[in-house]
C-alpha cells in the first residue's frame, strides 16, 4: 500500500462537546490516512473518540477543526446535492442492526433507499439489484419482502452491510459493527466483510474496542486514547510491539492475542 | 393490521369501541329517526320518561322530544369535539414538528408562543374567544382548538428532537436521502403515532368544554347540544330532574368511551414499542 496515493486523508480534526455544563475533549487533533483496499483497525476504551471521529467522516457531525480529502476531494467543504452525491462512496455500519432501520423498513424497502437515490436503474432493475445485494452477503432472497424486526441480529447486521454496498462504495466505516452480535455470528459477518473486500478492493475503516476483532482483519492498526490517535503502524507491528501505554494496556488485556 | 389486533385484544379498547361505535351510529341516525327540527315543539311539555310510546325519554319545558334532542346533541357533540380536535392536532403537530426539525431561535420563539396559550386554562380561552368573536359553529371550534392545541405541538417536537437522533436517520443521511425526504419518510411516521393517541384525550375534553360553553349560552344558538340541554333543563331541575340528567348521561357515557378508546389505543401501540 506503501507509494499510493491514499484513499482518504484526515488532518488535525478536533471535536469538543458540551456536556453538563462542562466540555468534553472527544477528538484533540486526530491525522490519519487510509488506502484504497485497506482496511484500518480503529481501537481504544471506550469514551477515547472514536465513534466521533467516524461520524465526522460521514459528515454526521461537523469537526470543530481538521480536514478530511477523500479521493482528492475536501469532503468537508461538501455541501448539498454534491455532498449527497458523494455520500454513494463512503458508507457506513452501525453497532445496533436494529437501530439502524427505520422500525416500519422491510428489507427489500432498505435496500430500495440508496438504489433509488444514487442509481440511475428503473424498478425492475432495482429488484433485480436487491436479489444480488442480497446474495452477495449470504441472505436468502426471498428475504426481501420481510419486516427488518422479523429477521434475526445477524441476518439484519447482513443486511445494513449489503444496504452500504449498494452505491459500491470505496470506503465503508464498520463502528463496532460485530460488537453487538453473538460470538458465532460475529466469525460469520467478519468472514463476510473479508470476501466483500477481495472481491471489490473496497476499504474498512474498522472501528472497535475489541482489539481480537480488529486483530482478525485489520491490515494497520491505529490506537486511540483521549481523542488522540497514539500510534498507528502495521497490524503485526502493533500487536507485537506496541509502543503506547494505551497499546500495551490494550494488547496485554487480550490473552494470547498473537497466535 | 397487527395493531388493530392488538387493540381487539384489550378489553378497555373493546368496551370503549362499542360505546363509541353506539354513540356513533345514534348521531348518525339522528336524522333518519327525527327528520324534524330538534327545536320545534313536538308535543305536550314536560311529558316524563317512559310515559308515551311517541316521546320515550319525554318532552322538556316548551313540549321538545328529549329523545330527539338527545340524538342530534350527540351528533353536534361529537362533531364539535371531533372537529376542534382535528384543528388542535393539525395545528399542534405542524408547530411542534416544525419547531423541532428547526431548532434555535424559531423553535425558542414557537416554544414561548406555547407557553403563553398553555398558561391559560383552555376553558377560559375558549370563553374569552367566543365572547369577543360571537357564538357560531366555526367559532366555537376554533375556540376549544384553541386552548387544546399546545399537548399535540410540545409532544410533537419533543418526538421529533428524540427521533432526529435515532441512528435510522443518521443511516439515511449517509445513504444520501434528502433533507425533505428524511423529515417526511423516516421522522415523521414514527414521530407522529403517539401524537395521534392524545387525540381521544384531546376529543373527550373537546366534548366537555363544548358542553360547557353551550351551557353557558355561549354556543351555537341554532344547535342542540347536551349543555344547552342541561342548562334548560336548569330551569326545572327540582320538578324535571330528567331533563338534565338524560343529557349528562349522554356526556359522561361520550367522555368513558373515548377514555377507554384511547387507553386501548395506548396499551397497543406501547406493546408495538417494546417489540420494535
Ligand atoms: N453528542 C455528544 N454530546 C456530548 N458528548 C459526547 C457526544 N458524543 C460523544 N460525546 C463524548 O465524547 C467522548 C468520545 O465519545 P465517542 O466518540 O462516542 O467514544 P467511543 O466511540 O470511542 O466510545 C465521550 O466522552 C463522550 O461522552
Ligand atoms: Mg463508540
Amino acid at each position: 500500500m506503501m507509494g499510493m496515493t491514499p484513499l482518504l486523508v484526515a488532518a488535525d480534526l478536533s471535536k469538543t462537546f458540551a456536556k453538563g455544563g462542562g466540555r468534553v475533549v472527544a477528538l484533540d487533533h486526530a491525522s490519519f490516512d487510509i488506502a484504497a483496499g485497506e482496511t484500518l483497525g480503529l481501537v481504544g476504551p471506550s469514551g477515547s473518540g472514536k465513534s466521533t471521529l467516524a461520524r465526522i467522516l460521514l459528515r454526521l457531525i461537523e469537526p470543530d477543526g481538521g480536514s478530511v480529502r477523500f479521493a482528492g476531494v475536501d469532503l468537508l467543504a461538501l455541501k448539498g446535492a454534491r455532498l449527497r452525491a458523494m455520500r454513494a462512496r463512503i458508507q457506513m455500519v452501525f453497532q445496533e442492526p436494529l437501530a439502524a432501520f427505520n422500525p416500519r423498513a422491510t428489507v427489500a424497502g432498505a435496500l430500495d433507499d440508496p438504489l433509488r437515490i444514487h442509481g440511475r436503474m428503473d424498478r425492475h432493475g432495482r429488484k433485480t439489484a436487491i436479489a444480488g445485494l442480497l446474495e452477495r452477503v449470504g441472505l436468502d432472497a426471498s428475504l426481501a419482502g420481510r419486516a427488518i424486526h422479523e429477521i434475526s441480529g445477524g441476518q439484519r447486521q447482513r443486511v445494513a452491510v449489503a444496504r452500504a454496498l449498494a452505491t459500491k462504495p470505496d470506503l465503508i466505516v464498520l463502528d463496532e459493527a460485530v460488537s453487538a452480535l453473538d460470538m458465532s455470528v460475529r466469525g460469520q459477518v467478519l468472514q463476510l466483510l473479508v470476501d466483500l473486500q477481495r472481491e471489490d478492493g473496497i476499504a474498512y475503516i474498522f472501528v472497535s474496542h475489541d482489539l481480537a476483532v480488529v486483530r482478525a482483519v485489520a491490515h494497520r492498526i491505529a490506537i486511540m486514547e483521549a481523542g488522540r490517535i497514539v500510534e498507528i503502524g502495521p497490524a503485526q507491528e502493533v500487536i507485537e510491539n506496541p509502543r503506547s501505554a494505551t497499546g500495551k494496556a490494550l494488547i496485554s488485556a487480550v490473552p494470547r492475542l498473537r497466535l | 393490521m397487527t395493531l388493530l389486533i392488538r387493540f381487539l385484544r384489550s378489553p378497555e379498547g373493546v368496551a370503549g369501541l362499542v360505546l363509541l361505535g353506539l354513540l356513533i351510529s345514534v348521531a348518525l341516525l339522528a336524522s333518519v329517526f327525527f327528520p324534524r327540527d330538534p327545536l320545534s315543539i313536538a308535543g305536550p311539555a314536560l311529558l316524563p320518561p317512559f310515559q308515551d310510546r311517541a316521546f320515550p325519554l319525554g318532552t322538556d319545558r316548551l313540549g321538545r322530544d328529549v329523545l330527539a334532542g338527545l340524538m342530534h346533541g350527540a351528533r353536534a357533540s361529537l362533531a364539535v369535539g371531533i372537529a376542534a380536535t382535528l384543528v388542535a392536532m393539525v395545528v399542534g403537530a405542524l408547530v411542534g414538528t416544525i419547531a423541532g426539525f428547526a431548532g434555535g431561535i424559531v423553535d425558542e420563539a414557537l416554544m414561548r408562543i406555547v407557553d403563553a396559550f398553555q398558561i391559560v386554562p383552555g376553558f377560559l380561552l375558549a370563553l374569552a374567544f367566543v365572547s369577543v368573536v360571537g357564538a357560531s359553529l366555526l367559532v366555537v371550534i376554533l375556540a376549544i382548538a384553541l386552548g387544546a392545541w399546545t399537548g399535540p405541538a410540545r409532544l410533537a417536537r419533543a418526538e421529533v428532537l428524540s427521533i432526529r437522533e435515532r441512528d435510522y436517520v443518521a443511516a439515511a443521511r449517509v445513504i444520501g436521502m434528502h433533507p425533505l425526504e428524511i423529515a417526511i419518510r423516516e421522522v415523521l411516521p414514527n414521530a407522529l403515532p403517539p401524537v395521534l393517541a392524545l387525540g381521544s384525550v384531546i376529543v373527550a375534553g373537546a366534548v366537555l368544554t363544548e358542553a360547557a360553553l353551550s351551557f353557558l349560552g355561549l354556543g351555537d344558538p341554532n344547535l342542540v347540544t347536551w349543555g344547552s340541554m342541561i342548562a334548560e333543563g336548569r330551569n326545572v331541575l327540582r320538578t324535571a330532574p330528567f331533563l338534565s340528567i338524560i343529557p349528562g348521561i349522554g356526556l359522561v357515557l361520550t367522555v368513558l368511551g373515548i377514555y377507554l378508546f384511547s387507553e386501548g389505543l395506548g396499551e397497543a401501540l406501547a406493546r408495538r414499542r417494546i417489540r420494535a
